[in-house]
């Protein structure tokens, strides 16, 4: 179809400029910038006065639950919730139920994703086999399948020789593999950052320590196997000090944070809110200022929504108790413009941390807005408010931390591959 | 999920479910109303009819019968209908959720839920989710609170030593684990306590408890020179198992309250212990049982107490 | 409004009281009033037995509306209620509320052989079938007033206050 967005504010996080202009969409790419091309004539025009257009999102770990989890949430929700986010093209990581760890699997679901004809679905495999930490899984083929890299967490990494062999096994065929610096040990039986907080609710603590023991382990490792790493959802102060030292020699590693973990922290928990137990856990304030510098310069490089659809049986439960994980597709662009004002960084910097530089780390074009590009695209309102609710999210998981509360910045369309994916429709109730 | 859910509009008390923002006035109310209590109980009729009519729902996830036993005798001596119930938490009956437990209680017309569980914040989820007649009282979520357990160590302390303002107050023991000392370290900073300390090895002692206006000490002399009140906290056997501590043994040699760790302590000092004790890991009989000790005192004025919240809350 | 001198008052109950009782009957004052005038006829009639002092906060009929309040305080009977002549002593009687609520808690201590009731004022307005025995004085005030006892310096004085009517 050919699309005209006419009149809206483009970012091109990739050169950093940011003007107002038309944008012309033609056979799933971009056709042209400013001026329509010759002999284009739009089937639809979208009036893009007053919004923003950037390039669609790319989320670095989204669960949509399935095979397995059902329950909790399904491919058609999880992706309208992709697509009403902004979100073009998103990692799904391999803790499925069963766990990404055979070829089959992972081509049922791309091949699901892909009837949808919604945004981008890039799986995980599995490091090991059943995720268990002992074997490893048939790489090789699970990279036929389409699995873009290999993740275990951390939690259940617990023999540092398998971990090795399975780095050095990826790097045989240069595979990345993604690692959640986590030792289980440490964090045995933890749900909450060992602090204050933890100490005045009686929750049992995991330190900061669970997280740079394992971060060492893994950064170590690394020098020795030549492996490329990328680092899922740092936590802690000195977890991002250590990336930046690594980075500082040279070393090839990249790393992510969770959205939420950029404005909140275990205070926020409150009296035992669930919807604030996550994993890693929120941690504290300094942290979670060490997190926004990591991002302002660059040591961390993306920002992704960890989404975790749970549902209301697994969270209306005492905190321990409760499922960790909050859905956040749909929270990803609030949160990153909110990070963006509050840190005074341009927005196509900022916008960059949630395009282009996932992009970079999954080894994918995209995140530019220039004439040729395909037309992966977010048209969104940067200054409307709207009030988190569960008739507001179309994700089955309504477990998030904001709750009741207003954030600014919503999706008015998404494009994927030049198609409208996303329409915002003023008949959706919200309040 | 920030709202202080124990105090409804007009500052009245709706829940107790911690000592942590609990005011000083309403504490010290429910001080004095258990002092009446205290009176009703040495006459012959130890009962009175002020929660005539009301359902009492001793809801205890975490089976105590100690606990319970006195919730039981405190309800009763209101004229109040108790009922109990011991929800094991094997994994048979995992299958009805809390809140599904919750809720078919509330239809069987419960004005007041008694809980306890093994998990903190148990009971505020159960108090955020009934209905605005109902009250609930926690006694004891996991590692968080005890306060009814506080608010008696509040009043024995009150009855033996008159005031707040000047006392020095010492904690024993295995405080990482205890909802108890939580409790008593809230209640205790409300009150004005001007020096609360907290004795015990690092592996037991919480990361930053000192933010919670406590001194640390881990060599027991020190920590009880001149204390007017000490508090031993009960050891549990899984601590061994869990790399916290080498033995009972150990514990007892550092931690133990002997009577010549308890010389000193000021010789007017009073041993106060929430039980059940355990002889020869945190406490020596000869003190147990010694003049010193106020324990049994504790449990008589546990019941008065607990029909003071009782019967406080139910009339809100 | 030309109040009566409750100095007066006590001296005309305690009159009454000792013309009509044996030097064994036990007083059972009310708080707060009800202890103070208790107090002051012990005093005057040399009595032997010890004054009991009681709250009735558990016992009211209006818990359900006003609950609990601060303030209460602990009752104490030091004498053998059973088989006791009782004189339950009172400040203002107004509804009988209050002294059916006495009643119940003095039968909790056991059983008297009998219980009389004195006030020092008797302000009408009864819901209940509750009369007094020994009384100073009947008053007349508006139902949103209210009659107060009051001691200063160890005198006793009678004030009317305008507010809400409060059941005695």
């Amino acid at each position: 179809m050919n699309i005209e967005i006419r009149n809206g504010r483009l970012i091109d996080p990739a050169s950093g400029s940011e003007r107002v202009q038309s944008l012309y969409v033609a056979e799933g790419r971009i056709a042209a910038l400013g001026t329509a091309p010759v002999g284009f004539k739009a089937e639809r025009v979208l009036d893009a006065s007053g919004l923003t257009v950037c390039p669609g999102l790319v989320d670095l770990s989204a669960r949509l639950r399935e095979p397995g989890l059902e329950h909790k949430a399904t491919l058609e929700s999880e992706m309208q919730a992709a697509a009403a986010g902004g979100v073009t093209s998103l990692v799904c990581p391999p803790d499925t139920d069963p766990p990404l760890d055979e070829p089959g699997l992972v081509e049922m679901l791309k091949f699901r994703a892909r009837s949808l004809n919604q945004s981008r679905v890039y799986p995980l495999g599995a490091l090991t086999q059943g995720l268990k930490g002992e074997r490893l899984t048939e790489m090789a083929q699970l990279h036929d399948a389409g699995c873009v890299a290999f993740s275990q967490p951390g939690a259940s990494m617990t023999d540092n020789q398998v971990l090795k062999r399975s780095l050095e096994y990826a790097t045989t065929f240069g595979f990345a593999v993604w690692l959640r610096p986590q030792d289980a040990t440490l964090s045995r039986s933890g749900v909450a950052h060992d602090g204050e907080v933890a100490t005045r609710l009686g929750l049992s603590g995991i330190p900061v320590c669970a997280e740079t023991v394992a971060l060492s382990a893994i950064l170590i490792l690394v020098r020795a196997t030549g492996a490329r790493v990328h680092l899922c959802r740092l936590s802690s102060a000195e977890g991002v000090e250590m990336v930046r030292e690594a980075k500082r020699a040279g070393m090839p590693v990249t790393c992510d944070v969770a959205a939420y973990h950029v404005h909140l922290s275990d205070v926020d928990i409150g009296y035992f809110d669930s919807n604030c137990n996550l994993i890693p856990p929120l941690r504290g304030l300094r942290d979670r200022d060490a997190l926004r510098a990591g991002l302002n310069d660059g040591t961390i490089d993306a920002i992704c929504s960890d989404h975790a659809p749970v549902e209301e049986d697994g969270k209306q439960l005492p905190f321990a108790e409760a499922e960790p994980g909050a859905t956040g597709l749909e929270l990803l662009l609030p949160l990153t413009l909110k990070w963006a004002r509050e840190a005074r960084i341009p927005l196509p910097v900022a916008l960059a941390r949630v395009t282009t530089a996932p992009a970079r780390v999954l080894g994918l074009p995209g995140g530019a807005i220039v004439p040729g590009a395909v037309a992966d695209l977010c048209v969104f309102d940067p200054e409307e408010w709207w009030r988190v609710a569960p008739e507001a999210l179309h994700s089955q998981g309504k477990n998030t931390p904001l709750l009741g509360i207003e954030v600014q910045g919503r999706v008015r369309y998404a494009l994927v591959d030049g198609r409208i994916v996303f329409e915002l429709t003023t008949t959706r109730a919200e309040e | 999920m920030n709202a202080n859910l124990q105090i409804g509009p007009q500052g009245k008390l709706m829940h107790l479910l911690t000592t942590e923002g609990l005011p000083a006035e309403i504490v010290l109310h429910i001080l004095d109303t258990a002092r009446s209590f205290v009176s009703v109980a040495e006459r012959e009729v130890k009962k009175v009819p002020l929660l005539r009519g009301k359902a009492i729902f001793n809801l205890f996830f975490e089976p105590s019968t100690r606990t319970r036993t006195t919730f039981e005798i405190a309800a009763k001596r209101l004229s109040a209908d108790v009922v109990n119930l011991n929800i094991a938490t094997s994994s048979q009956t995992k299958g009805e959720r809390l809140l599904d437990t919750v809720a078919n209680l509330t239809a069987m017309h419960a004005d007041m839920f008694i809980v306890r569980h093994s998990q903190s914040g148990a009971a505020h989820l159960i108090a955020r989710n009934v209905g605005p007649e109902i009250h609930v009282i926690n006694a004891g979520d996991g590692r968080h609170a005890h306060p009814t357990q506080a608010l008696l160590d509040m009043f024995t302390i009150r009855h033996y030593k008159g005031e707040f303002r000047n006392l020095r107050v010492a904690i024993v023991g295995d405080v990482l684990h205890s909802r108890v000392a939580r409790s008593e370290i809230h209640a205790l900073t409300t009150l004005g306590v001007p020096e609360v300390r907290v004795i015990g090895p690092r592996t037991l002692l919480p990361t930053q408890v000192e933010n919670l206006g406590v001194q640390v000490f881990h060599d027991m002399g020190a920590g009880l020179k001149n204390v007017d009140v000490v508090m031993m906290l009960r050891l549990q056997q899984e601590r061994m198992s869990g790399a916290l501590l080498p033995s009972a043994a150990e514990f007892f040699k550092s931690y133990g309250l002997t009577p010549d760790k308890l010389a000193l302590a000021r010789p007017d000092a009073i041993v106060m212990h929430p039980g059940p004790l355990n002889r020869g890991v945190e406490i020596d009989s000869a003190v147990a049982d010694g003049r010193q000790s106020v324990i049994l005192p504790q449990v008589t004025f546990g019941i008065a107490v607990r029909m003071a919240v009782m019967g406080i809350l139910a009339g809100n | 409004m030309n109040l009566p001198d409750a100095e007066s008052l006590v001296a005309k109950l305690a009159e009454e009281i000792r013309r009509d009782t044996g030097p064994s009957v036990a007083l059972v004052g009310i708080y707060t009033g009800g202890v103070w005038i208790a107090e002051r006829l012990h005093r005057i009639l040399g009595l032997a037995t010890p004054i009991g002092t009681i709250d009735v906060a558990f016992y009211r009929d209006d818990y359900k509306r006003t609950g609990l309040r601060p303030g209460v305080k602990p009752s104490d009977i030091p004498f053998r209620v059973e088989d006791a002549d009782i004189i339950l002593v009172d400040d203002v009687l107004y509804t009988g509320r209050t002294i059916r609520a006495a009643l119940n808690e003095i039968f909790d201590y056991g059983r008297p052989t009998s219980i009389r009731l004195a006030a020092l004022v008797d302000r009408g307005g009864r819901q209940l079938p509750i009369c007094p025995q020994f009384v100073g004085a009947a008053m007349q005030v508006a139902p949103e007033q209210s009659i107060e006892l009051r001691q200063e310096a160890g005198r006793f004085s009678l004030a009317v206050m305008s507010r809400g009517a409060r059941e005695a």
